[in-house]
Order: C-alpha cells, then structure tokens, then sequence
C-alpha cells in the first residue's frame, strides 16, 4: 500500500497531508511565539523602575530605528504578496512568471535579513556610558584609537574588560541630543558630534546596546533573531522551490504547486509574526 | 479480506519487503528507515536502555539515602574513577553528584524513557496499524524525529562527563539556581541539558505533527472517529498536548540558554546576591517567569506520560474481559476535556510562590475539574471488568493492577491540588509518592502490559508467561514497598531535596530515617524482579513460544489483521472498515467477536 493523500485533498477533510502538517506545524509556532511576547510583556510590566536613567520610565523606549523598522516591514509585506502571486502563477500554468515572482520574493527575505543585520550593527557598535558622576550618555566609543568593524564582536568592550587590559581612557563621541517634539531644532547647535576623552575609573558602567545591557536588549535579540532564522529557513525553503527543486514541477505539477502553497503558508506566518512583533517592540 | 485469518506472514507467500526489488542495506533498513515500524522499535529499544539508566541512577542517590556517607559498593569505585574525586570521594557520593543523579534521572525518566516510550515507540508502531494506514503520513519526518530523539539523548548523557558534571538543578531547572548552579564553567552541565531539551522537544514537536496528520488523514475507510480504538485517541489527544505545550518551554529553554552563556537576566532578578557577592549581571528578570513557562509545559506533560498508557491499557482490558469497553465515548470525551483542561491548572506546582489567593483559588478550582474527567476513564473501565470472564495473562495482569496504582497515584493528587494542604505538603517526599506512584505503578506497568501483549505481534512469538508472571508479582510488590512509605516521609516532614536523606535534618524523626533504609531495601528487591523480564524479552524473540496466528489473541482491531511482523506498508489489500472497536461477544459472531474490518 501506499501513502493516500499525499497531493489529492481526502475527500472527507478536503485537505492534502502536507497543508494539515503545516497548519499544525503553524499552531505550534504560534505557542513558540505567544510565549516569547508573553514573555516581552511581562518583563516590561515588572521592569524595576530607575533600570534605565535615559527615559523617565523603567522600559527603555526610541532605541530601536523605527523608519528601518518600516521599512522592513514593508519589504515582508510585498514579499508576503509576491509569493502569493507565484502560486496563482502555477496554478494558471505560467512557470516563467512563477519564477519572477519567486525572485522578487528572495530578494525581498534577503533585502529583509540584510537590513536587519545593518540595524544589529548599530546595536553592537553603540554604547550606553554612566559616569561615577551620575551623567547618562549614549554613544560610539573608540578604544586604543580604534572602531568597532561590522559585526565585530571582538571589540566590544565593557568596564570589566577595559579593566583586564588596563586600558585608561577611552575617547566617547556622544548621540546628538534629540529635540524635544515641538522644539525647533537650534541653528548650529549640538549637529556636530564631539568627541571627549574619558577616563576609566571615572565609569560607573559601560556597555554595547547587547543581549545583557538590559532585559529590553535581551528580550528583542532573542525575538527578532528567532524570527531572522525563521526568515532564512523560509527563504531557503522557497529558493529550493525556485531553483533545484523546480524540476519537480515538470514531474508533478499539481504537487509541486501543493509544496508552494505550504511553504507560502509558512512566509505568510513569519510575515505575520514581524506585523506583531514591529508595533510591539519599536512602537509601543 | 478475510480479517480473522489464521496465516503467519509466510504462508501468503509474500516476503516483506515486497515492493521493493531490491534488498535494502543494514544502515539503511535500521538506521536509517522510514518505516514507522522500525522506527517504533528504535524507539523502543533506546527508551528501554535509558529506562534501565534512570534506573541505576536512582538506585545509586537511594543508597546514599540509605547510607549517607557510605561508600557505593561496587559502583562508588567506578564513579570515582569516571566522574572525579570531587563527585564520589572514596566512592561516597557528594552532594554535587546527588545533585546531579537527581536532576538527570528525572530528565532521563520523563523525556528519554517514558513518553519516546509511550508516545515514540508504542504510537509508532500501533497507531498506523490500528487505523488501517500504510504508514505515517510524513515517513522521512518520522526518521528525522527518532534522529533528534537519539541526538538529544546523546547530549545528555555526555553532559555527565564535561568538567562540573551534569545538571544539577533538578528536572525543573529553576532559575536562578540553574544558572548559577555552575559559576566556573560557561558550557556546564544546565547548558547541554538545554541544548538536549531543544534537540527533544524539536523532535516530539515533529512527532506530534505527524501523528495528528496521520490520524486525521490516513484513516482507512469506514474508520469514523467513533470507531478509533481508545488507542488512538489516546495518542491524539497526547500529540496535541506536544504540540501546543511544548513549544513554551523551548522559548523558555531559549532565554535560559541565553542566561547561561550570553550573560542575559531573563530569570535573574535585580541585586541578586549569592555566597559570593552580588551577581555581575544587569537583573531586571523574573524566576517566576521561568516557572510559568515550565509548567506550562510540565503539566500538560504529566497528562503525556498518563494518557497512552490509558489507552494501551482500555485496549488489553476489552480485549481480555472479551466485552465491549463500557463508556467508550465518555471515555473519549473524558480524554478531550483532560487535554483541555490540562492546560490551565499549571499553577498549582506553584502555590507556594505567593501568587494570591484569588489566582490560587482559580487554579485549585480548575485542578480540582480536571480530576473529574480521569475518574470517568478510570471508571469507565473498572466497570468494563464488571462481569467479564476475564483472562489473566500477563498482560492484563499489568493493564488490571494499572488500575488501583493510578487510582492510588490520582487520590493523592487531591490534597496536593488544594491551596492549603499543598502548602504544607509541598516540596516533600508526598509529593514524590504521588506522582511516582502514577507514572511507575501506573504509567510502567500499562507500558509493560503493552509490550507483553504486541510482542506477538512485532516478532511472530509470545513472551514466557511463568517469567511474565513472576516479573508481574514482584514488580506489583517491590513498587508498592518502595511508594507507600513516601507518603509517610513527607507527612512527616521530609523535603525531598537532602541529599542525606534527611540524617542532618534538625527536625527528622527515627520513623523516616528508617523507611529510608526499607525503601531502599526494597528498590533492591524491584530490581532483581525486572531481571526476568530482561531475559524474557531478548530470549523470546527467538525462542518464545510460537503465536498461531496473526491475531493470536482474538482481538477486534486492524492492527491483528496484519500479516506477523507486519511489512513494510503493513496490509496486504486496503482495509475498509466495517465495525466499532470493540465488538467482543457480539450476539451471533462466530468466535465470539467481530473485527472491525469484517464484512457484515
Ligand atoms: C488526577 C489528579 C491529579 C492531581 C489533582 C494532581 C495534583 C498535583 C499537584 C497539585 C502537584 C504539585 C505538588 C507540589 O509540588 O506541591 C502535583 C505534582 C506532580 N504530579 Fe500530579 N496530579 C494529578 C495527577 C497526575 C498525573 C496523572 C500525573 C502524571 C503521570 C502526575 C504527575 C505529577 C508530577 C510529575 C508531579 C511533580 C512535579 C515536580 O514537582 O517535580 N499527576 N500533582
Ligand atoms: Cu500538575
């Protein structure tokens, strides 16, 4: 005997195996998910207040790039809608503007990813410095005369490593003050950054906007870095489908349009997870 | 298809590999196999091996509650030799060793042993069966689930041997403990075990995918829900717990993760301070976070270890009283509304966290509604007893005995279940009673009653049922030796964390320190009565006694209605169904029973 209903819809369900595997498969992912927003919210409601001198409120808030942010989702949605049109393609029979479609919705998952990583970048590479004074700053630091590269995990420094290798000063550029809403900004003044030399035993503390600077850091790595990954499964997924694993449509087309329907099932979740996880986390 | 067939697979004059020409490699039929029969038996034979490791284990941490201080005979040489002078000086076992035996043989037990057990090997293997399918829905997936499983294990036993050892914080894992447990070694023991628990519930997740597809998918024709053998329900209900409950912990397992080696406070709350001053790390986290998103999981979880020993057990019940199961379908909707229920009692494992009494008295409340559906299962079938000329073999021995030892495990349930008697009943040796004596009197010994009564079936020959026997009495007596006592220890007042058994304890009494000794004495005593069990499972595969048929013991479902073993696609036409599961002495039926799939 073989496996029955492997394309055909059972008649009874008027479902193929594969599109209730994923259904279920997408239920899970909701709980994965559900538990980690759970989880933002209530690190936010019982966040200690005086955690974050910054703002007035103990949930740091205006961190994230929000026009990145929408931008990205921007990117998700279109590809969301692509892939969408790459499965009407198939089933109207027209490969050729399924594979465009499919193209459209790669450079899309690709465009997002390496967004995301430029947005990382400027998290790894920016500071929050405390002084023994009781001064906030945030800004770039320059250790030994040197930057931070891209993705450069091996110069970020905090207190306790500028301790290790006795280093004594380091030269801090600071964000230029952000004007109030409704004030203008002031002619000329405060554009320019300025760079000041600091001394290290005048730090109370000093560390990169990371995973552990803060419950807030750590909570939005693990969300948005999960869902990166979910990103680059899908789009592995569908450039297998629009690439090598095409083959399959000459052999089988109404399976090979199945597997694009699941796996389009599957995009359309990660889209709709960022449609959340945007508002939630750089809006709110 | 005649269903009541007295063939053995050879007389149909088919070999079992008949679609395919050619004969498939070892790595390939064994290793590497989607057939959901063989990989039912990996799981088997894997979860088996990590049933006899939890076990010594155990037997090791209940020598030293025995003999705190005292050398392990034989083993304590080993240990030391293996694992350290720091975990088993002299062969006496420290604390840190205690610990971590603790912590693993929970793990171990819960997730290596009984649910790949119940859910991997006896779902695997039965459920296609049962529901007249040729195999999961999703075969490479099902390999792919064994493979995580096995990997998963793999990293938790070579934990122990990593510098620091194991975990030590217990099955539960509380932050912050689990991440300071270990302050010299960022790759410690907790980060292997969460590594292992991704690797696990990754795998069961799959699982539960593909069961819940096939069962709803590849149901044969005529296999209406209401003609689901209880079996199947059983695993339905199982895989949709999975499903939805484990995914929490593995976001859970995540953010500890994190803590562990990222250096983050999801769990570690601001100005934590421990013996060595304050904790370097920026706080602001919650351990209760953590014990919200474990529970989340763990209780639903202890419905996973119950519900398909419920199931194996419904079936050898009916089978062996030769009557229909009493209540099928309140038995069915009892298992449902357990599955719901089961998710939002979770916080009564957390009374003691002072959570409020309007929020503890909604918990209460709805633990209290989930133990109605589990007296209607267990009803259900002590009245199915009612009147039956019931066959003692040994496998309805064990389904039979199932039923006082859950119904023990369950009533004590209820005063852990209520705010005030759990608060002082918490975290003490009662608790420990209560729950082994679902999962081992209860849970085991339906899982031994199913791998007595399939046997016939995966290997065409019965196992022995004198050593049957003497493996059933003596395990039905050591269980109860060593579980009753527990009760007593924990009124009296003993935690369940000393890892002396209580002999430093300010306040224990001479009775509990001596039970500790009895208990142990009578592990002893369970031990040697699996010995025959042993020996009977790997000597009857080749010499047990001869099963006559392929539905040796007159059974009404489709799994019977295979060739013995199986092969690979299971049935030799397309079974169609005709029957409810249980037709046993129909008025008018031939050998007193009716298979689903009989004609008429
Ligand atoms: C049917 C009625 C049941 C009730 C009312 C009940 C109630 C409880 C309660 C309130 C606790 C927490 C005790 C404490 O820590 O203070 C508990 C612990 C536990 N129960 Fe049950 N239970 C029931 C059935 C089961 C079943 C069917 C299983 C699984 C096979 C089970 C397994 C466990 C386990 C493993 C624990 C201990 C977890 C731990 O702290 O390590 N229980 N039970
Ligand atoms: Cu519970």
């Amino acid at each position: 005997m073989e496996i029955p209903y492997t394309y055909k819809p059972r008649p009874d369900t008027g479902l193929y195996n594969a599109k209730v595997g994923i259904w279920l498969f997408l239920a899970s992912e909701i709980m994965l998910f559900g538990a980690l927003f759970s989880s933002y919210i209530l690190l936010r409601v019982t966040s200690p207040a005086g955690e974050w001198p910054m703002v007035e409120k103990a949930w740091p808030h205006g961190l994230l790039n929000i026009p990145i942010g929408t931008f990205n989702t921007a990117v998700l949605i279109t590809s969301s809608v692509t892939v969408v049109l790459a499965w009407a393609a198939l089933k109207m029979n027209q490969f050729g503007k399924f594979r465009i479609y499919m193209v459209i919705t790669l450079l899309c998952a690709f465009g997002f990813l390496g967004i995301k990583s430029f947005e990382y970048n400027e998290k790894f590479t920016h500071y929050e410095l405390r002084l023994k004074n009781g001064q906030v700053h945030t800004g770039h630091i320059e250790v030994n005369g040197k930057h931070a590269g891209f993705w450069d995990f091996g110069s970020i420094y905090n207190l306790e490593r500028l301790g290790k290798e006795q280093v004594k000063e380091i030269s801090f550029t600071a964000d230029p003050a952000k004007p109030k809403p409704g004030e203008k900004h002031a002619e000329g003044a405060s554009h320019e950054h300025k760079k000041m030399t600091v001394k290290v035993e005048e730090i109370s503390k000093l560390d990169a906007f990371i995973l552990r600077n803060h419950t807030f850091f750590a909570i939005y790595f693990v969300v948005t870095a999960l869902h990166g990954l979910h990103v680059l499964g899908g789009a592995l997924v569908l450039g297998y489908f629009a690439f090598p694993g095409a083959k399959f449509w000459k052999k089988n087309p109404e399976q090979f349009t199945n597997r694009i329907e699941v796996a389009g099932l599957f995009w359309h979740f990660v889209d709709l997870v960022w449609i959340f996880l945007f508002p939630v986390v750089y809006l709110l | 298809m005649a269903s009541t067939s007295s063939h053995t697979a050879a007389s149909y004059g088919v070999t079992h590999d008949d679609h395919h020409h050619h004969e498939p490699g070892f790595f390939q039929k064994y290793i590497f196999s989607t057939d959901h029969k063989v990989i039912g038996i990996q799981y088997g034979l894997s979860s088996l091996a990590f049933l006899f490791f939890g076990f010594l284990l155990m037997m090791a941490m209940r020598w030293q509650l025995a003999y705190p201080g005292k050398a392990i005979p034989v083993f304590g040489a080993l240990f030391e030799k293996v694992l350290g002078t720091d975990m088993a000086q002299g062969g006496v076992m420290q604390a840190d060793l205690y610990n971590s035996f603790g912590a693993m043989h929970g793990t171990i037990m819960v997730f290596l042993a009984i649910v790949p057990l119940a859910f991997g090997a006896f779902g695997n293997y039965v459920t296609p069966l049962q529901i007249g399918a040729p195999d999961m829905a999703f075969p490479r997936l099902n390999m792919a689930s064994f493979h995580l499983y096995f990997l998963g294990g793999v990293v938790m036993l070579g934990s122990f041997f990593i510098p620091g050892g194991a975990a030590k914080s217990g099955w539960t894992s509380y932050s912050p403990l689990a991440t300071l447990a270990d302050p010299v070694n960022v790759i410690d023991g907790q980060t292997l075990w969460l590594v292992g628990m991704v690797l696990l519930i990754t795998s069961s997740l799959l699982g539960a995918v593909n069961f819940i597809t096939t069962i709803i998918q590849l149901r044969a024709r005529g296999m209406t829900w209401m003609r689901l053998p209880f079996f199947v329900w059983a695993q339905f209900v199982t895989a949709f717990l999975l499903l939805l409950a484990f995914p929490p912990l593995e976001a859970a397992g995540l953010m500890q993760l994190a803590d562990n080696v990222l250096g983050t406070s999801f769990f570690l709350p601001t100005g934590l301070v421990t013996s060595a001053g304050q904790v370097p790390v920026s706080g602001g986290g919650s351990p209760l976070l953590w014990q919200h998103l474990f529970w989340f999981l763990a209780h639903p979880e202890v419905y996973v270890l119950i519900l398909p020993a419920m199931g194996v057990v419904s079936e050898i019940i009916a089978n062996n009283t030769r009557k229909p199961l009493w209540g099928y379908k309140s038995m069915v909707y009892a298992a449902m509304s357990i599955g719901f229920l089961s998710f939002i009692v979770w916080a009564h494992h957390m009374y003691l966290t002072g959570m409020g009494t309007k929020v503890a008295t909604f918990f209460q409340t709805t633990t209290m509604m989930i133990s109605i559906p589990s007296v209607i299962i267990l009803t259900a079938l002590f009245i199915s007893l009612w009147g039956g000329s019931i066959r003692f073999n040994t496998p309805m021995l064990f389904a039979v005995s199932f039923l006082p030892m859950f119904g023990i495990g369950g009533l004590t349930g209820l005063p852990l279940g209520f705010n005030a008697s759990d608060i002082y009943l918490h975290d003490s040796y009662y608790v420990i009673g209560h729950f082994h004596y679902v999962v081992a009197p209860g849970t085991i010994f339906g899982l031994f009653a199913g791998i007595y009564y399939w046997f016939p079936k995966m290997t065409g020959r019965y196992m022995s049922e004198t050593l049957g026997k003497i493996h059933f009495w003596g395990s039905l007596l050591g269980m109860n030796l060593v579980f009753t006592p527990m009760f007593i220890q924990g009124m009296k007042g003993m935690s369940r964390r000393m890892s002396d058994g209580g002999a430093t304890y300010f306040g224990a009494d001479d009775i509990a320190l001596t039970l500790n000794k009895s208990i142990t004495h009578a592990a002893v005593l369970l031990a040697v009565f699996q010995l025959p069990f042993i020996y009977n499972f790997f000597a009857s595969i080749r010499n047990g006694r001869k099963a006559e048929s392929d539905n040796p013991w007159g059974a009404t479902t489709l799994d019977w209605a295979t060739p013995t073993p199986p092969p690979h696609g299971n049935f030799l036409t397309e079974p169609v169904v005709y029957h409810g599961p249980y037709e046993y002495s129909a008025p008018g039926a031939k050998q007193g029973f009716v298979a689903q799939d009989r004609k008429s």
